[in-house]
């Protein structure tokens, strides 16, 4: 019952593949959805390209990373020599002088391996740069797929230890925020501008890091009675409510942290002086 | 009570071929896409294949793609699309056709037969059975699913590849899993059944990357990216990947 007036074929997989399998319906098109599915995915990797170009930008830097009282986070903690020197901040010379290039990517690692094994994101750029698939119900182009049963993908599941290491770099960008409340003679009891936008930027931190799936399921998803455990399984109801805006946190602290850090290069490189509040 | 006429583009065919038919219908104000088509049906098409039950989105059988959105003819309302837009209905495209907007579904028969059944615990008979309900709120969720297969539809892992049908079960029946290994009452480990090494070796849990199409398509609600493929994901990663807690259940004083 063909009619004749279907497209012509322009999919590169061999005939007979995935929608177009034996004995499916006959529909040449790799869709036929007719909203804007694609813009989704399209802000989706615009957002996460810009956010990898301006930080490996400032990653590579190595400079302007620092304006008393107020660290990088991109820069937090600083563990090579060739770190400046922060009176009282997250300083800690472990990587000694063979460290030549920016500190910033002895750190930045364990926050980039957190997002990039992070089932929000990794929803994100499956869909947006892979396009596996690029949205629902419309057509991949790959040939095969295995998803994360196989390497290199089945590494994915190491994120509940990028969890552990995320704890660790936001308790440090949490001093970093209490370093905040000095002024640049490192007096206590001072507040700027900088301290609000590192206020800011923790609370969005640790809100997207505990609403991490690993983090609910290590608080109490895992037990099978919550009825035994009544403290973790109220743990799991708040953890589990914020979960469900993970993806607006997710992109909420990725704004913060840039911000946070480009307002330190703004103060560091003399572009803006920090408005002092007290 | 006002009407105006809606162009439709259904499927029409069978496994050896078909195409779009396109129809101009009638449609009045508060009106589903099933009854359009039961419409067509009634005076344009007569032998126009449809499954159709309850037409109250509680039995599932109505699944279809409208305009390439998998959805329940009976719970998609005329009114959300525009008046003067080509509304195109086909069959599931993940499933073999059998007749014109009716697919065989028996690969999801062929999957549910696959996954072990609730392993009742031993010295407790059938009605002695006592469960709190923090204890199975989360198995209950999954208890709403109608099987509608919506989201077996959308998942590109078969959608897209016909030859990992054997190897993955699809989230219907990864959130089946998920409800039994969750079950206060289930007996499976004792049994020497470990579900969530089942999950991953057995039922292709490891092919999910988590893209949640099954969950944007779900008529019912049903987070089951969020509450039952990435919580089964967690274990499996419990059992198979994570030296500290498998430590931690050494030493463990009471019992999850």
């Amino acid at each position: 019952m063909a009619t004749g007036t279907e497209p012509p074929d322009t999919d590169p997989r061999p005939p007979g593949g995935g929608v177009r399998s034996p004995g499916r319906a006959a529909i040449a098109a790799r869709h036929l959805r007719t909203d804007r599915w694609w813009l989704a995915p399209a802000v989706t990797a615009a957002g996460l390209l810009a956010f990898v170009a301006y930080s490996t930008w400032r990653a590579f830097a190595n400079a302007d990373y620092y304006a008393a009282p107020y660290v990088s986070p991109f820069y937090s903690p600083c563990l090579a020599e060739n770190c400046r020197t922060m009176q009282g901040g997250p300083n800690a010379d472990l990587f000694g002088s063979w460290w030549a290039i920016s500190p910033a990517i002895i750190i930045l690692i364990f926050p980039l391996g957190f997002r990039l094994t992070c089932y929000y994101y990794r929803k994100a750029y499956y869909r947006s740069f892979w396009a596996s698939p690029p949205a629902c119900a419309v057509a991949e182009p790959h040939r095969t797929y295995t998803g994360e049963s196989r390497l290199p993908l089945i590494l994915q599941n190491v994120h509940r230890y990028f969890f552990y290491a995320a704890l660790l770099v936001a308790g440090v960008l949490t001093y970093d925020t209490v370093l905040s409340f000095r002024d640049e003679h490192h007096a206590w009891g001072h507040m700027g501008l900088g301290t609000v936008v590192f206020l800011v930027n923790i609370v969005l931190i640790w809100s997207y890091t505990l609403s991490c799936h690993s983090c609910r399921h290590i608080v109490g998803g895992r037990l099978r009675h919550f009825s035994r455990h009544p403290v973790r399984y109220r743990m799991w109801q708040f953890i589990g409510r914020m979960n469900a805006h993970h993806m607006l946190l997710a992109w909420a602290s990725l704004v913060s942290v840039a911000l946070a850090d480009f307002y330190v290069y703004l103060l560091a490189s003399g572009v803006l002086d920090d408005p002092r509040f007290f | 009570m006002s009407s105006y006429e809606a162009r439709f583009q259904v499927w029409r065919g069978d496994a050896q071929g078909g195409g779009l038919a396109d129809f101009a219908v009638e449609v009045h104000d508060g009106e589903v896409v099933l009854d359009i088509v039961h419409r067509i049906q009634a005076t344009q098409a007569p032998d126009l294949a449809v499954r159709w039950n309850c037409k109250a989105g509680k039995c599932g059988s109505c699944s279809a793609e409208i305009n390439g959105r998998p959805r329940l003819l009976c719970m998609t309302r005329m009114s959300v699309f525009d008046r003067t837009e080509t509304i195109t209905v086909t069959p599931l495209r993940a499933f073999p056709v059998v007749r014109d907007l009716v697919t065989d579904v028996g690969f999801n028969y062929t999957k549910a037969r696959e996954i072990p059944a609730f392993v009742p615990p031993s010295g407790v008979a059938p009605g002695e059975y006592r469960m709190l309900q923090e204890d199975v709120d989360r198995s209950q969720e999954f208890r709403k699913c109608i099987e509608c297969f919506l989201c077996q539809d959308t998942c590109h892992v078969v959608r897209d590849h016909e030859e990992n049908k054997t190897a993955f079960a699809g989230p219907r029946f990864l959130m089946r899993v998920a409800e039994l290994d969750m079950h206060p009452l289930d007996a499976a480990e004792e049994a020497g059944l470990d579900r969530r090494r089942t999950a991953q070796d057995e039922h292709g849990l490891g092919y999910c990357n988590i893209t949640k199409c099954c969950t944007e398509v779900c008529p019912e609600g049903i987070r089951i990216t969020d509450n039952a493929l990435i919580p089964m994901k967690e274990r499996v990663v419990d059992r198979t990947y994570d030296p500290l807690v498998w430590l931690g259940s050494k030493i463990r004083r009471r019992p999850s």
